[in-house]
């Protein structure tokens, strides 16, 4: 196993290599670049600026730069926030997310494990049909509409929250302010983790060792939580790795309705604006979590089922 | 043959009927099948597939997936209490403690996250007031008496690390480890390949000797109903057509689907000329079946009145039975003819 670990490790940096290479070509097949405005620069100006950035290199030599910079850990500087470079943008950014989408999917798996297996065991009663209405709801609202409907009732109506700002930030407010983006991002990853959980859960419950265990004379409980629970956790291990790293940078819309300063901004804003270095940045920082998360998953799923071994 | 009436019965099934709910209509998987179970006997379901061999033995032990299927009629007498009657926690003691159950398919009845011993000593504790050590000296026991090589190591493993064989033995071991008075083995070896199959029907004769357990055994092979069983019950689109002590049966075959079915058994002594006798057609389907032999379409001696009723049951002797009308007289047929005329009016 540990040998297992070792070699997967050491797998990941080809892989992140070449991503980052790919990246760094694809954004720049894009029409335009970080420098074309409305306004065309004068041919001095134009010549000042690439030749700021290296734009008047050869892209393989550019690109050889920027290798050599990323090796040593600076992204480069931004485009287009020129008072600061990509390190300090993401460094700024990713905790917020980081916090902001943990919180989210924890409150995503306890209830949608719970309310997802609840749905399984009470099949067909009000037990299986309210959770498993509120999953259609999160599969088919879109954040934008939930997201202004909870500040709506729960800042305007009920003040209980505040509507804006992150505890995270200076003079940002309280841990109040972290409730409702923590709902509204968990939403969508609830209705998922619950469907997931129920329909392998009931698949679980049908097959034969658990009409081995009824007939042995186990208690329902027993048999749902030590006999039908690693088997059905698997679907739910396996779409955690790419889940998680969505929530991190697919929180877009919530760091904008609730104003906090999070990655999912820069991972849109940057592709608008050309900033070939802040995309990469945010690209590498994507692809690594979702590498590592991908790693767990697997080594998780080696846990839960003893037939896969790792060599 | 030793002779099972002057043993106690400890199970008897009395018209048991479950039905299943489908979109088409309601399937009577099982109508109105009775038998009974002396200590120590081995008793044989026979018929095809789908005759209903398995739901009537997991409705004895209430296993049948509700919905769609619910037992909704007759009494299973375990011990003078009816186990349809049962409370949960009454029906806990029962399975896996007094009647236990192994089924056909072991590559996938025992649980594949958690390791032999766990499944082993959850049983053995479940039903019996031991210390974890010393429920796990009884699994090793057990093991070792199915004939598992190293029990106290093979005991750690996982169910994939065993052969099908193998998986069949431990469950026959964890059946067992409770000394259930009634072993259900629901088709135990149509899974394993033929070498397999007669060590496994061996090992549970033996062992069910052993601690004088009866057994239900469902299978739709004559050959080991010859072996293994005292008594056989012949199924058929939910009923049971004949039930008669196994030499009796194969010497005697009074329904014309038992006969077909010993004439089906291929024969090593006719030199191989005669080709292999089949029951044509298909066992019929069991939705809304209207009142009449579920045979007769099949049946090479069928009268008139096989399509207009159900054939009343007629005792050969106290042992053997058989529902057909080929035993009946000739007043009652006509009877039963004149009534079948009158309900069709």
């Amino acid at each position: 196993m540990t040998k297992y670990i070792i070699k997967r490790l050491l797998g990941m940096i080809p892989t992140i290599l070449i991503i980052i290479t790919l990246s760094f070509f694809i954004v720049r097949i894009a029409p335009g670049g970080p420098f074309d405005g409305e306004r065309v620069l004068t041919e001095a100006v134009r010549r000042n600026i690439e030749a700021r950035y290296h734009f008047d290199e050869p892209l393989v030599k550019q690109y050889a730069r920027y290798m050599f910079d990323v090796l040593r850990g600076d992204l480069g500087p931004s485009y287009k926030y020129k008072d600061h470079d990509v390190n300090y943008l993401i460094g700024n950014s990713l905790p917020n997310s980081i916090v902001l989408g943990s919180m989210a999917m924890a409150v995503a798996l306890v209830f949608g494990i719970s309310l997802g297996i609840t749905a399984a065991v009470k099949q067909n009663t009000i037990l299986d049909y309210f959770p498993m209405c509120l999953a259609a709801l999160g599969l088919s609202v879109p954040l934008f509409v939930v997201a202004p409907l909870l500040q709506q009732i729960f800042s305007m109506q009920l003040h209980w929250f505040p509507t804006t700002g992150w505890f995270m930030t200076t003079g940002g407010g309280g841990w109040k302010t972290a409730v409702l983006p923590t709902i509204a991002l968990s939403f969508a990853y609830y209705a998922d983790i619950a469907r997931l959980t129920r329909s392998s859960m009931l698949e679980t419950l049908r097959s034969d060792y658990i009409r081995t265990a009824k007939a042995k004379g186990m208690k329902n409980s027993t048999i749902i939580f030590k006999h039908a629970m690693k088997g059905a956790m698997l679907p739910v291990v396996s779409y955690l790795g790419p889940a998680f790293a969505g929530i991190l940078t697919g929180s877009i819309v919530v760091e904008q309705v609730f104003t906090i300063p999070g990655l999912g901004k820069f991972f849109v804003q940057s592709s608008f604006n050309r900033d070939y270095t802040l995309i990469v940045g945010v690209v590498i920082v994507y692809s690594i979590i979702l590498v590592i998360m991908n790693f767990i998953v697997d080594i998780v799923y080696a846990q839960l089922d003893p037939r896969i071994t790792y060599k | 043959m030793k002779d099972f009436d002057k043993e106690k019965v400890i199970l008897n099934v009395e018209g048991l009927q479950t039905y299943f709910k489908t979109d088409a209509g309601i399937l009577k998987a099982v109508d109105g099948v009775s038998f009974v179970v002396h200590e120590g006997e081995t008793v044989g379901l026979v018929g095809e597939s789908g005759c209903g061999k398995s739901v009537t033995n997991l409705s004895i032990m209430r296993l049948v997936p509700s919905p769609p299927g619910k037992t909704v009629g007759g009494k299973v007498i375990f011990d003078g209490k009816d186990i349809l009657q049962m409370s949960e926690k009454e029906l806990r003691n029962i399975r896996g403690n007094k009647i236990s159950m192994i089924f056909q398919d072991p590559m996938t009845s025992l649980n594949p996250f958690l390791k032999i011993s766990t499944q082993m000593i959850e049983t053995i504790r479940l039903h019996q007031d031991v210390t974890k050590k010393e429920a796990r000296e009884k699994a090793v026991e057990m093991l070792r008496l199915v004939g598992i090589p190293k029990p106290e190591q093979r005991i750690d493993c996982y169910p994939h690390q065993f052969s099908g064989g193998m998986r069949q033995r431990v469950m026959i071991a964890m059946a067992l480890s409770c000394h259930a008075k009634i072993l259900i083995a629901d088709e135990p070896t149509t899974a394993l390949d033929v070498t397999i199959q007669a060590q496994i029907l061996e090992l549970i004769k033996a062992l069910t000797e052993k601690f004088n357990t009866a057994v239900i055994l469902i299978t739709h092979d004559l050959g080991v109903v010859a072996g293994m069983c005292d008594k056989v019950c012949v199924m058929y689109a939910g009923r049971i057509v004949e039930s008669s002590p196994t030499e009796d049966l194969f010497e005697h075959p009074m329904h014309p689907y038992t006969e077909g079915l010993i004439a089906s058994v291929p024969k090593l002594d006719d030199g191989g000329k005669e080709k292999l006798f089949s029951i044509e057609g298909q066992p019929p389907n069991v939705i809304d079946l209207p009142p009449c032999c579920p045979f007769h379409p099949r049946c090479r001696k069928k009268m008139g009145i096989c399509q207009a009723m159900y054939p009343p049951v007629y005792h050969k002797d106290e042992k053997h039975h058989v529902a057909c009308w080929l035993y009946a007289s000739k007043e009652e047929i006509d009877n039963a003819l004149k009534e079948a005329r009158d309900v069709r009016k």
